[in-house]
Formats: structure tokens, sequence, C-alpha cells
């Protein structure tokens, strides 16, 4: 084995009217974790596809263990020892577990499969990296975080040398991220390279040995993550200063409450119970708490999508029965969901339409569109935003990840809210989109807007909330103002109500 | 890779030269024609016109709604290959209108034209109400049943007073516009019992609709079945209501090579244009695309996601019942078993001309093309006389290849 268990060459690939790679390269060391860093857009899965076989590179050359590989399937990937882990898992939710992890190598007794010996592999690849899953358990059953580690325990089964973790700790809470940590560890001291891609600086400088960072399809460079710290690493992805990752706050929020939510308690007994509490006019009220706390039922509970069993809501005062989607309209309410892709965007249709869906009656008269206004309505909307598209008339699946987003935020800052809810407003978005995302945050507040924002990320909580409500197994744990929270706190309340 | 482009309104405004070269030389290949008597090659000319005349106009359309100014056209051969991919199925249709014309010059008449397009017409009113399910990534089964349905029911009441074997022996004389309403609304009550399983139990629509399609044919049979009409077909249908499928427009004041306008093709035009204007004039048509692009964030967007569901069955089922009307009319007659098969003839029009059956992705015009595909390829081969067996295979064959290349269109690695 030479010095790099991997190496990518000069890496070029062409999209129509796009140069999405321009003589990328990437060597990984045998038994190190690599992180692979960028901006959205900036092709690191675009690379990551080329190494998987999903896409044929134009130009460049892999090689593996020294030998130059073309690769043009999946499966000559994983052949190859290469396993990827996406960013968003595709399981075949009404068959098991393990059937999923075996898929296209089951163990066969003659031509039948082999189920008992398929069980048995999958509980001891379970045991090596102390996972606690019934492998004959339905993947559907399986919460987020969990089939994300039966994904990486997929990719260590096929015993590869190269493993590629796309967004691995999206969807994972602190406690989970650090059993992964450990799975990582692991796999490293065993001589196998990982290749590691996040946007989150912190998890970055741990784990990694080695960081490459792209920027608009090109390499920048290679660096040993002990030479790095978070500005560096923004400033070579960004290809400027980014002195603050949040912008100053420059408004104030009144007592004024704009919404008053009491003893609020879900149909699902499983659901969030019981909570109370007040948002007021101009302020950024920040939802912490851990996955499965049940901050995004609770939201949607109030935009009118889940059912409600008992509490109530006043909305300027007035009772508000959150019983639909318009109800919640009517009473000036938006919600900006988690998914983006599954209950946000439409795929298939136009930025334009993607803008308006929302509002669409106000540019209409008698149920006919009047075309000029519903245009200059969405034009406006994004150019406020500063949605970067070819035209309106793109379709919103070819933006990036942030430029969606702001599209989102557009459809509903046209239905004119006063109570704007953000589920995870900058998930899975680079770094330069998320300043953005925060701006607009920071200057619909200064406008007398109340904004609710559930994150996970415990930075972006505490940087931009004006308070922080901390909900731990759907309930309340309490309501942190910003002077004093901080990780440590908000931690203890998020587990206040876990039964260990 | 070399990357050629040329500017948007060059590029057309060379297409509406182009267009007009051919019309001209259309006219006067029509004089030449005339004045050295070449009867075998009949309307040429005037098909060479049109061609000309549809290529000029429809660049000046696209010049005149062009916004932007910058526009460019990519000339890359990879933009090339993309056309040729994308109109494949047109270019195909277009060699093998040729070829007809080759074998049977008499193909080239305007008259053949006229006939394609009037046998097109109630199949293209049928396919735009199925387009709506479709859009919604649904189906509709249901549709040639409500053909039927509607057929038998106009018939019924729109026999001639001295027919020997009525219907309704002693019905009054009605106005031509009851019985119409009577069979639309029948179908429209069927359609919303479709709407009504579908967004109320969330039902498959090709469950919902197929229980829907044996409960009409049932249904209608009965009615059929009826003494004393007792399942004989439903004949002696009365001229005022024929005249619906069968005047034929200008028929004295038009040249003789065409003979008159079949009143089935301004119908069709007029349902095109309504149907294109609810789709993208409407915030119903609007809503319709989104929930077939997204249903989960039509719900969160606020869109009435059910009442939409239910409002595309019953618009539906309201252009399969004007098919059926005009079905009975043009064959001045009707039984149970009208329009059997309409349905996936209807789907698989929509689908060659575009429509995704994942929903969310169709427009009338493709519906347009994909209909008229259909008729012509089966017309031009009963033309030169190919069996109908043979038809069929041919057909089948159309569908999976149209779709096929549609399809690689997204794939491209």
């Amino acid at each position: 084995m030479g010095e790099y268990v991997l190496e990518m060459n000069n890496i070029v690939k062409v999209f129509p009217g796009v140069k999405a790679l321009d003589g990328v390269t990437l060597k990984v060391r045998p038994g190190t974790v690599h992180a692979l860093m960028g901006e959205n857009g900036a092709g690191k899965s675009t690379l990551m596809k080329c190494l998987f076989g999903i896409y044929h590179e134009d130009g460049g050359e892999i090689i593996l263990d020294g030998k130059k590989e073309n690769i043009n399937t999946s499966k000559q990937a994983l052949e190859l020892g290469v396993s990827m882990i996406h960013q968003e898992l595709h399981p075949i939710a009404y068959r098991p577990v393990m059937e999923n992890i075996w898929l296209g190598r089951f163990p066969m007794k003659g031509i039948a499969v082999d189920h008992k010996k398929m069980y048995k592999q999958t509980k001891e690849l379970f045991k090596k990296i102390e996972l606690d899953i019934d492998p004959a358990a339905l993947a559907g059953t399986l919460s987020a975080s969990q089939l994300q580690l039966v994904e990486i325990a997929k990719a260590v089964s096929y015993n590869s040398k190269v493993i590629i973790m796309d967004e691995p700790t999206s969807s994972l809470t602190e406690n989970e991220v650090e059993h992964l940590f450990k799975i990582i560890n692991q796999l490293r001291s065993e001589g196998r390279s990982i290749i590691y891609i996040s946007h989150k600086m912190e998890e970055i400088l741990k784990i990694s040995d080695e960081v490459t960072i792209m920027r608009d399809g090109t390499y920048v460079g290679t660096w040993p993550s002990a030479e790095l710290t978070t500005d560096l690493i923004i400033n070579r992805m960004v290809g400027r200063d980014l002195t603050n990752r949040f912008p100053p706050k420059t408004y104030k929020t009144s007592d004024e409450p704009i919404m008053e939510v009491n003893n609020l308690t879900a149909t699902n007994p499983k659901s969030f119970k019981d909570v109370t509490f007040t948002l007021r006019k101009g302020e950024i009220l920040g939802i912490g708490g851990l996955v499965g706390a049940q901050r995004t039922e609770l939201v949607e509970a109030i935009f009118g999508l889940r059912g409600i069993e008992s509490g109530t809501i006043k909305v300027h005062g007035e009772d508000y029965k959150a019983k639909s989607v318009a109800d919640a309209k009517k009473h000036k309410i938006a919600l900006l969901t988690e998914e983006r892709r599954a209950t946000g965007i439409f795929g298939v249709l136009s930025v334009l339409d993607n803008t308006v869906i929302a509002s669409q009656k106000n540019y209409a008269h008698m149920g006919v569109l009047q075309g000029a206004k519903r245009r200059e309505a969405a034009v406006t909307s994004n150019k406020k935003l500063n949605t970067k598209t070819a035209s309106m008339e793109t379709l919103i699946k070819n933006l990036s990840g942030g430029n969606q987003q702001k599209v989102l935020l557009a459809r509903w800052l046209l239905t004119d809210p006063d109570i704007l809810i953000l589920d995870e407003p900058t998930r899975g978005i680079d770094v330069g989109a998320k300043y953005e995302i925060y701006t607009i945050m920071q200057s619909l507040a200064a406008q007398g807007k109340a904004i609710i924002m559930i994150s996970s990320e415990m930075p972006e909580l505490l940087g931009m909330s004006d308070r922080v409500m901390v909900m731990s197994a759907g309930r309340n744990a309490g309501i942190l103002n910003k002077e004093d929270a901080d990780q440590v706190e908000v931690m203890r309340l998020a587990t206040k109500y876990l039964e260990s | 890779m070399e990357e050629k482009s040329m500017s948007f309104k060059k590029f057309y405004t060379s297409f509406t030269i182009i267009g007009a070269v051919i019309a001209i030389f259309g006219v006067i290949f029509h004089f030449l024609q005339t004045s050295n008597g070449w009867k075998k090659l009949y309307d040429l000319p005037w098909f060479i016109v049109i061609i000309g005349v549809f290529i000029a106009g429809y660049s000046i359309f696209k010049n005149l709604t062009n916004k932007n100014e910058d526009a460019v056209v990519d000339m890359s051969s990879r933009a090339i290959k993309m056309f040729f991919l994308n109109n494949g199925i047109k270019i195909a249709l277009g060699i093998m209108v040729i070829i007809i014309m080759i074998i049977e010059p008499n193909f080239m008449k305007l008259k053949v034209l006229r006939d394609i397009l009037a046998q097109a017409s109630p199949r293209m009113i049928i396919a735009l109400g199925i387009c709506f399910t479709l859009l919604i990534a649904g189906t509709d089964l249901s549709a040639c049943r409500m053909v039927g349905l509607a057929a038998v029911i106009s018939a019924s009441m729109m026999q001639n007073p001295d027919y020997a074997n009525r219907f309704f022996p002693d019905l009054p004389h009605l106005p031509v516009i009851v019985p119409i309403i009577l069979a639309i609304l029948a179908c429209m009550i069927f359609g919303l019992l479709n709407g009504f399983l579908v967004a109320r139990f969330d039902m498959h629509p090709f469950i919902a609709t197929l229980a829907t399609q044996v409960i009409i044919y049932g249904a209608c049979s009965l009615y059929f079945d009826m003494p004393p009409n007792n399942s004989q077909p439903i004949g002696g249908i009365r001229s005022d209501f024929s005249a619906i499928g069968q005047t034929l427009l200008w028929k004295d004041k038009l040249p003789s090579n065409i003979g008159g306008i079949p009143i089935l093709i301004p119908i069709a035009l007029l349902f095109i244009i309504v149907i294109w204007f609810v789709l993208n004039k409407t915030v119903f048509g609007k809503n319709v695309y989104a929930i077939g692009g997204n249903r989960e964030a039509a719900v969160v967007s606020g869109i009435n996601v059910p009442m939409t569901i239910v409002g595309i069955f019953v618009l539906a089922s309201a252009l399969y019942g004007v098919g059926g009307v005009l079905e009975a009319a043009r064959t001045a007659g009707a039984t149970n078993n009208y329009g059997v098969g309409y349905e996936l003839d209807a789907i698989a029009a929509c689908v060659v001309g575009g429509v995704s059956l994942n929903g969310g992705v169709g427009k009338v015009s493709g519906i347009i093309i994909g209909v008229l595909i259909f008729t012509i390829i089966q017309y031009g081969l009963q033309f030169i006389g190919v069996n109908a067996m043979w038809q069929q295979v041919i057909k089948g064959v159309i569908i999976a290849v149209a779709v096929a290349i549609d399809l690689s269109k997204y794939r491209g690695k």
C-alpha cells in the first residue's frame, strides 16, 4: 500500500451549462478521517458521486490502492472497497432491517434466502458497533438516527477500505454523535479511511485528521486538522472574511405578546403535553431540544397540521383553534417546514409557481390568475431575499439548497405573516446562505414580526434567539433568556424529562 | 467542449424567414400544379403552405413572448442531440406520414387532414379530462364507461317520434340541450363518487375509479335493459341531435377539396382553449400542478387538497360526458358498450404527449400532439391497408418507444 489509499486527481465533471468540478484533487491516507468541506454547490457531493460510480467523471483519474480504476456503477465501487452513506436515506420501509443491509447479496441456502444466517450476521455486525436494534424490525419503524447508524453498519459490512459519510450527523442528537464518533474511531483504528462531509465545524475539528476544502467546483487545498480553526476553514471555504457567523442584533424586542399558548396537549399521547409559552412581538424565540422532543410536532399543531387534544392558543388576544392550514393563514401564521424536499418544494414546478403557491388568491380575481401581478410578487420577494436563479421559470429542483430555502421563505413572506415559524431553517445550507437567512430573520423581527425558530444546532440556537425554550420529551422544560442561555444549561433542560 | 450559441431573436427570426419561404414556395408550387396539371400530387402544395405558415407563426410567437432580451439558444452538439431526443416522437411521426404519402399519394388531401382532425376531436376532449387525474399522479379508469353512459342517456331521449323501437315511447319532444345536460350531470355524479372515494378515504385513484367503472357499467346496462328497449342498440336518432356530431360547416363556401369543416373540430378547439385556460390561468389549475408535484407540500401551503381532488374528478367526468354525447351524435346511436378502451387510449395519448404518471408534469400542447399521433397513425395505417391486428402491434410499440425516449431525457449520467 502506498502513501494514499485513494487518490482522485484533477477530476473534471461537466453538466449542461455548468462545470461542476474543475480539476479537484482528493488524497486520502489509510486509517484516517478525511474531512471534505465547502459551501453547498461547491461540488462535494458531485465529487463523491464520481467516486461512488453514480456519475462518471469527464476528466482526471481515480486511483485506489495504487491502481487506476474506472468506476462505472455503485456495485463496482462497493466491490472495490468504497461505500457511501448518503445524506438522505431511502430505506425500504416495509422490509426488515437485515434485508435492507444485505440487499443484493443475501446469504443463500441453495436457491432460497437463508434468513437465519442473515439474522445472525446482522446481529454480529450490530454487536461490533454497539448497536441495539432488532435485525428483524421493519426499517420503517426506526428513527432517522437509528437508520443512519444502520447505514453505517451496512458500510462496515462491505468491509470497505474507504467509507464516504455525507452529513452523517444531520439527524443525530449529541449523544448519538458521540456514539458515531466512537464507531468512526474504531473503524479508523482498523485501518479504514473515512471521507467525512459535514457543515459542522466543531465536529470536523474534533474527528478529522485532514481537511480538504473546495470552493465553486475547484480545489482550494488540504491541511492537517491540527493547523485549522473554525475561522480559517470558513475563510477558505467562502474565499472571503466572515468575521461573524451571526449578524449583530440591531432590533429591539417589545414585551407585547402576540401569541399565547396555554397547556397545549397533542391528540397523539406520545407527542407534546401541557406546553405553555408566550411569543412576543419582534422577537426570535428559539426552540431547542433533542431529536424526539416533539418540537416539530408542536409547531405543526400550531399550524393546523396535527390534532390538538386540549389547551388553548390565543393570537392577538383572540382564541385560535388551529384546525387547518387555512385557519393558520387567516391568523397570519406561516410555517417553513423541516423537510425541505418532502414538504416544502414542488420540485417539478418553477421558481415562480413555488413562490406564489401559498398566496395565490391574492393574485386572482374569481379564481382567474392575474399573470403580471403574480409574477411581480414573485420577482420582488425573491429579489428581497437575494435568491439566485437563472429565471423565474427555472425548476426549483435545479437550485441549490440555500436558494430553495430562500424561495420557500419568499413564499411565506408573501402571505404577510405576523408569526413566522421556522423549523430548522438552515439545515443543509452553506455558510454564506446561512448568514443571509439570519439577516433576513433579524430584519423581520425588526419589522415587528415574531419568529419561532427550531434549531438543533447549538451555536445557531444560542446565537440567534432572544429567548430559548427547551423541550424535553414533549414538555416545555424551561425558557432561558439570552443572557442565561448556554450550551450546558440547554443540555441540562433538554434531558430534564428523559426517562433513563 | 466547444460552446456554440446564437441569440434567441436571431434564431427565431431566421425560422420566421424559413417558414415564409416554405409557404411562398407552396403557393408557387400550387400555381405550377394547376398550370401543369400534376394531378398525382393532390393537395401537397397546400400542406407545404400549412407547414410554412406554422413554422413562421410559431417563431413569431416565440419572439413576441420572449421577455429576456439577452436570451441565447444553445447550439452545441449536445443541445442538438437533446432537441432530437425531445422531439423524437414528432420527427418519427413526420417520417411515417411521408412514407404513407409515398405509398398512397391519396393521403395528400386536405380532406384527409380534415377527417383526421374530426376523428381526433372526441378523443381530445376525453384526453383533456383524463389529464387532470394524471396530473395529480392518479388515473381514471372509469372514463370509458362514463362515455358509454352519456351516450346511452342522451341517445335514449333523442329518438324520432315515429321510430318504431323508442326507448321512451311516450316521451314528448325535448329540446336538444336537456338530454345533453342530463347525460353530463349523470357523469358528474359518478365523478363526484370518484373524487369522494379518493379524497375522503385516500384511496388510490386506480382502485377508486376501477370500482366506479364497474358500478357505472352495471348501472348503464340496467338502464339500457329497461323495457321496452331490452338492450337493443338505440337508433332512430333525431337529426337535430346528430347534427352536433355530423354537421359540416361552410359546406358551400369552402373550395371543393375541403368540402366543409366538421363541427367537431371547433367544439374540440373550444375545449382545448378552456382547459388550457383552467390549467394555466386559474388558481384551481395551479393547485392541480402543486398537488401532483408534491402533495405534502401542497397541504402545508394551505391548499384545500380534498376539495381540489373532488373538483378534478368532477371536471374530468363532465368532459367524458361531453365526449360521450358527441360520440352518440356522431354515430347517431348508442349501446352500453360505447367508449370501451377509450380510457386507455386517452392515458396513452397523454403519456406519449409528455404527461408524467408521477404527477405535476404535463401540458395541453403535449396532449394535443399525443392524441394527434394516435389518430394519424391509426388513420394512416388503415389508409395504406395495414390490417387491424398489425395496427394494434404498432400502437403498442409506439407507446413503449415514446415513453422510453421521454424518460431517457431525465436520466443521463
